[in-house]
């Protein structure tokens, strides 16, 4: 599913965030990226979303080399993607259901009745469905992530990323999230999820990349993080 | 086989378009949303588009009914062949026929030696004076109306010249030469005209481009959002295209009214000034016809506007 050869990313200022990273992440797995703040992970997430491109070697996305992908067929391929940030980036202007339902929107492809099912469908999953007409900023941190991962999921993406998705959030609701993400895994989606709570990820049992410096340790299951 | 896949194909189109069209008409909404959702920003920009439509399209109007007062002035205008003394009526004619048959004159009238003296009496008051005249003094006269056609391209002067320059004319002299003058102002202000339309059309485009480059600004998250699940650059710009294509369309609607006020306000006194050289004629602000023209020069203008602003812009926004 996603394959980094050799991938080093030099930033214009001449900090190089990743060295050299090889990596493999099957289809359908649920894989946790981790390591301490400034050791890569957000700029490997930001290569795979193509919000970057690598300075040098190679990643292949489900098939796509995404070094020679052309400028205009980025937004298709990003369909197939579901974000989450640590802040949410919700639009505080917009209902929960309109901002659910904007990567539906954004492929122009869906009519309302399809649009409405899939975003209710989304809701649902992640227990908000009764807060639909609801503004974001009136709902809980907790809430506002779920909204957030419904949005990730309400196109059905193949591939689930996310930046610190439980960064502002208790042990208790991080917990509840890193399950939700584990339901869409087992429905097929491939998740890849980057946290420095190191302590929830070894209890989630799942595979770990683990970056320092901008270099990619040995891929182990419940390894241990440096420092 | 070859049916089912032509349907197909043709549902496929029917697809094509119906995405297509529900694409635009959601941009369409929601843009008129967006205007409607700031309506002091969205009056204020419309009120400059407005503004700045208002003053070339007056200014068109303007030329437009002097256009219309000066036409029977150039059909009245004339050029006057004083010819030498010799040359009696029946040689007058004889010369007007001839001038009959150029292609720049379109009519020629004949004022006998008699006729003119008469006219003179009439005009002068001087009845006593010239009874006492042994012989009528004055020549016969030819009056020569051009074609309306080489007035306008300047040919009247070498027709003028020209006709001075046969043997039986004794002096010439073109009557009208201050309407033909007014016509050299006219269009020395038609150019005017054109130059402020055109550095007006420019401050529509940029005002336009300013406030989308504003609007593209103050959404850069949701573009960013946007961009990130897959929307395309086209999705992206079509909604400020539309806001663009609306400020156009509200500025020459306002431009319109306030050509309309202008000329109701400026008919009477028209009017009244008309009434003192026995005229009836009234102002008029632009027809139906012209008004579909500004109405599609504002959309013109205001699409041109927010799309190169939103071309320039939108590169900077990345997720």
């Amino acid at each position: 599913m996603i394959r980094f050869s050799e991938v080093s990313m030099r930033y214009p200022g001449g900090h190089e965030a990743l060295k050299q990273v090889n990596l493999h992440v099957e289809q359908g797995a649920m894989v946790y990226l981790t390591g301490r703040s400034g050791s890569g992970k957000t700029t490997l997430l930001r290569l795979i979303l193509l919000a970057e491109r690598a300075t040098q070697g190679q990643i292949v996305v489900n098939g796509q080399n995404l070094g020679k992908m052309p400028g205009k067929r980025i937004p298709l391929y990003r369909r197939n993607i579901g974000f989450t940030y640590q802040d949410h980036r919700l639009l505080n202007e917009r209902t929960v259901f309109d901002n659910v339902a904007l990567p539906l929107v954004v492929t122009g492809h869906y009519r309302y009745q399809e649009i409405k099912k899939r975003v209710r469908a989304a809701l649902d999953k992640v227990g908000l469905l009764a807060k639909e007409r609801a503004f974001p900023i009136t709902l809980s941190g907790g809430e506002q992530q779920r909204v957030g991962i419904a949005r990730a999921v309400a196109h059905r993406p193949a591939l689930l990323l996310g930046d610190e998705p439980t960064g502002n959030l208790d042990p208790g609701l991080s917990w509840e999230i890193m399950k939700l993400y584990e339901e869409f895994n087992r429905v097929g989606a491939t998740v890849l999820l980057a946290s420095h709570e190191f302590n929830m990820i070894k209890r989630m049992n799942k595979p770990l990349i683990i970056l320092d410096d901008g270099r990619l340790l040995p891929q182990t299951d419940k390894a241990e993080v440096p420092g | 086989m070859r049916r089912q896949a032509g349907k197909s194909r043709s549902t496929g189109f029917f697809k094509v378009v119906n995405v297509w069209l529900l694409q635009h008409a959601q941009a369409f909404f929601f843009s008129l949303g967006q205007l409607c959702k700031n309506p002091a920003g969205t009056l204020l920009t419309t009120a400059v588009v407005g503004i700045s439509l208002a003053l070339p399209t007056g200014l068109y109007s303007f030329l437009e009914n002097t256009r219309r007062v000066t036409a029977d002035w150039d059909a009245a205008s004339h050029i006057s062949l004083f010819l030498t003394p010799e040359i009696n009526e029946q040689r007058a004619r004889s010369l007007a026929a001839r001038l009959q048959t150029r292609n720049d004159v379109r009519a020629v009238e004949v004022i006998s030696p008699a006729a003119a003296l008469t006219e003179f009496k009439q005009h002068s008051g001087l009845d006593a004076a010239l009874e006492a005249l042994e012989r009528n003094p004055l020549p016969a006269v030819l009056m020569v109306q051009p074609e309306i056609d080489s007035l306008s391209s300047g040919d009247n002067a070498r027709l003028l010249e020209a006709l001075r320059e046969l043997p039986e004319v004794d002096a010439g002299q073109f009557d009208r030469q201050w309407a033909q003058r007014l016509r050299r102002i006219i269009e020395l202000f038609q150019h005017f005209t054109l130059i402020v339309g055109a550095l007006l059309a420019v401050a529509v485009g940029l005002v336009v481009g300013n406030t989308m480059r504003l609007a593209l600004h103050s959404r850069r998250q949701e573009i960013e959002i946007n961009k990130l699940f897959g929307a395309t650059d086209a999705f992206i710009r079509r909604p400020f295209l539309y806001s663009g294509i609306l400020y156009g369309a509200g500025g020459a609607l306002l431009a319109w009214l306030l050509l309309e006020a202008a000329t109701l306000l400026l008919n009477k006194p028209a009017a009244r000034l008309a009434e003192l050289y026995g005229s009836d004629f009234t102002l008029e602000a632009i027809n139906a016809a012209e008004l579909g023209v500004l109405l599609l020069a504002g959309m013109i203008l205001g699409l041109v506007g927010a799309w190169a602003s939103v071309k320039r812009h939108l590169k900077a926004v990345d997720p």
